[in-house]
């Protein structure tokens, strides 16, 4: 079972209901906790498995849950989140498990509330995925009226409520702390740390947040066992990963492979069918827009946190974005910039300001009309919105594909300044 | 390029003054609207966590969301109009300017950008007569930007209403937007 998370997922077949989900051994993980394992046992096995968070940061699921407060004195009612705000560019892999196996991602979310003992558990969905929507919906209710979801579920002592929220638009929704204030009917801006949100999140409350994706791999680690889920990976990093490749190749799409067994040139080259004819591929981002470019000379990197890392860049979400010959850096990077400055919620300085600066920098670049002195204060500008200076991770990671594109791509944006014009045109 | 936002406001009449009088348009809200925001509050710790559902409710049934539609979600929620504006034009999918019978989002963001979403944009120019941020004069499309639509594996994408189109050429432009009257 190399695919355990898409091994049900047919591109035009309907996604299991509850009966076809459970004919295929869906719940069983989830009878199997209720009947004979302890909060604690679900939370070790977790954390042996070494399973790391999917949602792009890649912490370790385990010991995130562990600061959740337990027992008889912790504050009630607790949450567990999904986060299926899914917005970074160039990644849809959540939006495969949402559409092709909603089941398996409740069953996730139901053991990582029993986990956690948590009483409230919410889907925030982005707004787009309708599909996902109208499916998320039916299988909730499906749940409820199997008794896998509500009041003692089971016969188990154990309740837990689920409810499905779609959100209106903005990325920032994706950042754990802005989701829960845009949950509580906020603006989406993040809170500070600490306290975390395991200690004061929703209403204050405990609260994890995961990503669709780790949460769909409880099921199969519960079923299978920490060691199985280890051995499927390679490296550190147990599991397997959601894959994606995006752009100019012969057969773009999201595949589902043991952590770490393929490189960059496989993933190229073999699933997403190489590149289309008359075009080379000159860069890409590994995992959605806001990673460090790699280039040519990374194609034989291993996809694990670990190796994307020692190459300079991150796993991030493993969905990749392709940057062929014919696509001028510049205008690439424009685009990148123009997002995330559209999409900064406006908290603090660095961010606000600097982005709208660096995507007008870009663009009077792109147009012939940009200077040397741009060049430098581009730089300077990867500093100044770098780790550190701002409240959240968005700039910082506008800051990745930037710096490294400055760095690889320089010759092409000098080549703006002084032709006065794009060469790509 | 030039975007306008639809999500900013769009007149500058002072809703913070307005909100004694807000609290009078209460009945601005329809039954059915109160009914569904009711059904929301029901599910929160305390009204003014609802905004965002009631705002959604509000503009599924009126397109978008007016100086007085803010007033009487703000006086039914007791939020101040200014609490409700901020969360409002917030989000990009709340439209503080009236938006046409159908909206059409089309992806502009990096796979898009990389697989000619412009070619899609210019043909929708011509076929429209209109650019980002503006609606036709039938008042049938409001066209906008909108970021990544999470189907990069089939770039260029544009979603209309709740339908998504995926590989979209400019040849099949004609038939998708035939559909919508
Ligand atoms: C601007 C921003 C947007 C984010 N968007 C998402 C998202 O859409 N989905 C997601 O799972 N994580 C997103 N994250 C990461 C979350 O903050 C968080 O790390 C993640 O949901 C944790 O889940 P995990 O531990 O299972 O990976 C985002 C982070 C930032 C800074
Ligand atoms: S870094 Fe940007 S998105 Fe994050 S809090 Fe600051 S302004 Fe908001
Ligand atoms: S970039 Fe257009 S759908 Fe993702």
């Amino acid at each position: 079972m190399e695919h355990p998370l898409t091994q049900y997922i047919h591109p035009g077949c309907p996604a299991f209901d509850l009966h076809e989900y459970e004919m295929t051994g869906g719940y069983s993980a989830l009878q199997k906790v209720l009947t004979s394992m302890s909060y604690q046992e679900v939370q070790k096995l977790v954390q042996d498995s070494g399973l790391k968070g999917r949602g792009g940061a890649g912490f370790n699921t385990g010991m995130k849950w562990s600061f959740v407060p337990m027992g008889n004195d912790a504050p009630h009612p607790k949450y567990l989140i999904a986060n299926a705000d899914e917005m970074e560019p160039g990644t849809f892999k959540d939006r495969m498990l949402l559409e092709g196996n909603p089941h398996q991602l409740i069953e996730g979310m139901i053991l990582a509330a029993y986990a956690i003992q948590a009483d409230i558990s919410y889907i925030f969905l982005r707004w787009a995925y309708k599909k996902a929507a109208q499916l998320l919906r039916k299988s909730i209710h499906e749940a409820y009226a199997a008794g896998y979801l509500g009041k003692n579920i089971r016969g188990s002592g154990f309740s837990l409520e689920m409810h499905l929220h779609t959100g209106v638009g903005r990325y920032m929704c994706g950042e754990e702390t802005a989701l829960l204030n845009a949950l509580e009917g906020k603006r989406a801006t993040p809170r500070s740390k600490p306290p975390f949100p395991q200690i004061s999140g929703l209403y204050g409350k405990p609260t994890i947040v995961n990503n669709v994706e780790t949460l769909c791999n409880l099921p199969h680690i519960v079923n299978n066992g920490a060691e199985w889920f280890r051995g499927l990976g390679s490296g550190d990093d147990g599991g397997t990963k959601l894959y994606g490749v995006s752009g100019k190749v012969n057969n773009p799409g999201c595949w589902e492979l043991p952590i770490g067994s393929v490189t960059v040139r496989e993933l190229v080259e073999e699933y997403a069918g190489g590149m289309k004819n008359g075009y080379q591929l000159k860069g890409i981002l590994p995992g959605g827009a806001s990673t460090d470019f790699l280039t040519t000379e990374h194609l034989d990197v291993k996809m694990d946190f670990a190796s994307v890392q020692a190459a300079g860049s991150r796993l991030g979400t493993g969905t990749m974005v392709v940057m062929d010959d014919a696509t001028c850096p510049v205008g690439f990077v424009h685009n990148l910039q123009h997002f995330f400055a559209q999409e900064s919620c406006g908290w603090c300085t660095p961010c606000r300001e600097g982005l709208p600066w660096v995507e007008k920098m870009l663009l009077s670049l792109e147009h012939g009309t940009g200077t040397n002195e741009d060049m430098e204060l581009l730089q300077m500008h990867t500093q100044w919105l770098g780790p550190g200076n701002t409240f959240c991770a968005l700039a910082p990671g506008a800051m990745e594909p930037l710096q490294s594109a400055l760095k690889y791509f320089r010759e092409d944006f000098e080549r703006h300044i002084t032709m006065h014009k794009c060469p790509y045109d | 390029m030039i975007e306008q936002k639809l999500n900013k406001k769009q007149s500058n009449s002072d809703n913070t003054a307005s909100y004694a009088e807000g609290v009078l348009k209460e009945h601005y809200l329809t039954d059915k609207e109160r009914t569904a925001i009711d059904h929301e509050i029901a599910m929160v710790p305390h009204k003014s966590a609802a905004v965002i559902e009631a705002l959604k409710i509000v503009q599924n049934n009126r397109r978008w969301i007016s100086d007085e539609s803010v007033n009487a979600i703000a006086a039914y929620l007791q939020m101040s109009p200014a609490e409700v504006d901020s969360v409002a034009t917030f989000y990009n999918l709340i439209f503080r300017k009236p938006v046409g019978r159908h909206v059409i989002l089309l992806c502009d963001s990096i796979s898009c950008y990389v697989m000619k979403y412009g070619d899609i944009y210019t043909a929708l120019q011509e076929k429209l007569r209109i650019r980002f941020g503006e609606t036709t004069g039938d008042d049938c499309f409001t066209l906008l930007p909108n970021a990544c639509l999470g189907c990069c594996d089939h770039a260029p994408a544009l979603m209309i209403d709740n339908d998504l189109y995926k590989d979209v050429t400019v040849t099949c432009l004609d038939r998708i937007l035939k559909k919508y009257t």
